[in-house]
């Protein structure tokens, strides 16, 4: 048990649905897809990918150009998250700057673009002549985090775990942590990604990509699906502030959730494929974290990419520990795999899901693969009441990543 | 080029890179007290005006004393008029 609980007061995302939680939350309750046709690159020897979930053009001329010139796209997402969270939890400017309040925000990688601005003038022209000053501060790993911390203000400590896509599960994780133990009193955490061929060329290499037909992408992303082909490939950022129950009481904050259990651990099994008994593990050292039965889950939200391997290891741990039966969606048959943001936007969904008594489930599910047929895997929304929810995030590098959220009490 | 197109070139260049208003690009304006660039803006600032030139600007230690516009464009002039020399 720590010594502090842990309360979520404030969320932000930009998600393939666009700028904005409300935008998000509608799109998954009307049971919409936010994947289309990849933009470009499609002409890519090799590379299979046919369908991403792309942010739409959001204003991020409101980022002041002294902080946005060192920002790629991921970090100005994340900006806007943030400042959509902050707004929401009512964080004074005086709290941004007291060290009392730490960023915990991770991405996959730096930014595929800029590096690719950089080697592109060094390896072809063999100069360094056209590079701009301010390329190395969005590669660099903890790009996203370093620059909130420029342009918010922040003084306090600044994390950025780099875990791929459960980069922003474990953010959350470890914010939650910093605040439990008493090191932060709030934590703006999360997750954050941008597009970029290297990810879904990647995925394609290892035939874990969908390569669906373009003239139908909406349909690609099929978690748990027996006609799935693989992950779709997304972008956006999840941003949440979590802050101690005494703070955000004192301050007459409104609560939204409270984060009661994390646990993170690695398969060392394979740098590729998912275990069911790492993620069985994992589930129950966040359950024992939170002091939950999972008889008490109401609600998990699945990692599911849409990948033969992955679904059947998440379904088969889950079946393995949750006889109750609780409902199981992946939100990535909306949005596609927003990569490092996942973890942070679909906490962000669960916690709406448990102050709208909601369920949403899986888009595109129409055939259930039946290796993953041992779980409740609903096909259309479901009004009930959810009051504990758990937030599975799974990533190439054998981690695992669990959170365990609860409804405000 | 005329000196007139020289400095209207670099004016256009820099209002766009700095997303400037081109009524703040006037000859005395100073880069870090008027138009708020620092010295990371003074790298790109160069590699921009390369762009827009197709000639080498780079010059350390004449760079390190432009304070102004009219600094800049005068350097410009200079360094143009010695590639024409």
């Amino acid at each position: 048990m720590y010594p502090r609980r842990v309360v979520i007061t404030g969320m932000g995302a930009v998600s393939p649905f666009g700028a904005g939680v409300e935008s998000m939350w509608d799109g998954l309750v009307a049971g919409n897809s936010a994947v289309g046709e990849l933009p470009s690159g499609t002409e890519i020897s090799g590379l299979s990918v046919r369908a991403a979930g792309m942010v739409p053009p959001v204003n991020v001329k409101v980022i002041p150009r002294q902080y946005r010139r060192s920002m790629s796209r991921m970090t100005q997402y994340a900006v806007l998250a943030a400042q959509e969270a902050l707004d929401q939890a009512n964080i004074p400017d005086a709290v941004l700057a007291s060290g009392r309040l730490g960023i915990s925000v991770g991405s996959t990688i730096g930014s595929a673009d800029a590096l690719e601005e950089f080697f592109t003038e060094y390896v072809k022209e063999n100069s360094l002549e056209a590079i701009r000053s301010t390329t190395f501060f969005k590669v660099m790993g903890h790009t996203v985090a370093a620059n909130l911390a420029q342009v918010l203000g922040v003084t306090g400590r600044v994390e950025a775990p780099s875990a791929a896509c459960a980069s922003g599960c474990q953010a959350i994780g470890l914010a939650y942590e910093s605040v439990a133990y008493g090191r932060q009193d709030v934590m703006l955490c999360g997750g954050a990604d941008e597009f970029s061929p290297l990810t879904a060329a990647t995925f394609g290499l290892m035939n874990a990509a969908s390569s669906n037909d373009a003239t139908s992408p909406d349909a690609s992303s099929r978690p748990f699906d027996s006609s799935r082909d693989g992950i779709v490939c997304a972008e956006g950022a999840g941003l949440l502030v979590v802050e101690s129950l005494e703070h955000a009481q004192a301050r007459g904050a409104t609560i939204f959730a409270e984060i009661v259990g994390f646990a993170s651990n690695s398969s060392p099994s394979s740098i590729a494929n998912p275990d069911a008994n790492s993620i069985k593990t994992c589930i129950e050292l966040a359950l024992k974290d939170a002091s939950v039965s999972p008889v008490d889950v109401d609600y998990i939200s699945a990692h599911a990419t849409g990948t033969e391997q992955g679904d059947i290891a998440e379904a088969t741990a889950i079946a393995e520990i949750f006889t109750s039966m609780p409902m199981i969606s992946s939100l990535k048959g909306h949005m596609g795999h927003t990569m490092a943001a996942s973890g942070a936007l679909e906490s962000i969904a669960s916690v709406l899901m448990i102050t709208n008594d909601i369920i949403v489930p899986t888009r595109n599910l129409t055939e259930v693969d039946p290796r993953c047929g041992a779980v409740n895997l609903p096909v259309v929304n479901h009004n009930q009441a959810v009051s504990t929810v758990v937030k599975n995030s799974f990533a190439l590098g054998g981690i695992n990543s669990v959170l365990v959220i609860r409804n405000a009490t | 080029m005329t000196e007139k197109e020289v400095i209207e070139i670099a004016n256009v260049a820099l209002a766009e890179e700095f997303e400037l208003e081109m009524e703040q690009m006037v000859p005395e304006a100073r880069f870090n007290d008027d138009l708020g660039l620092d010295s990371l803006d003074a790298v790109d600032m160069v590699v921009v005006l390369e762009q827009a030139f197709g000639f080498k600007l780079r010059d350390n230690q004449a760079l390190r004393e432009i304070r102004t516009l009219d600094d800049l464009h005068k350097y410009i002039l200079r360094k143009k008029s010695e590639l024409e020399g």
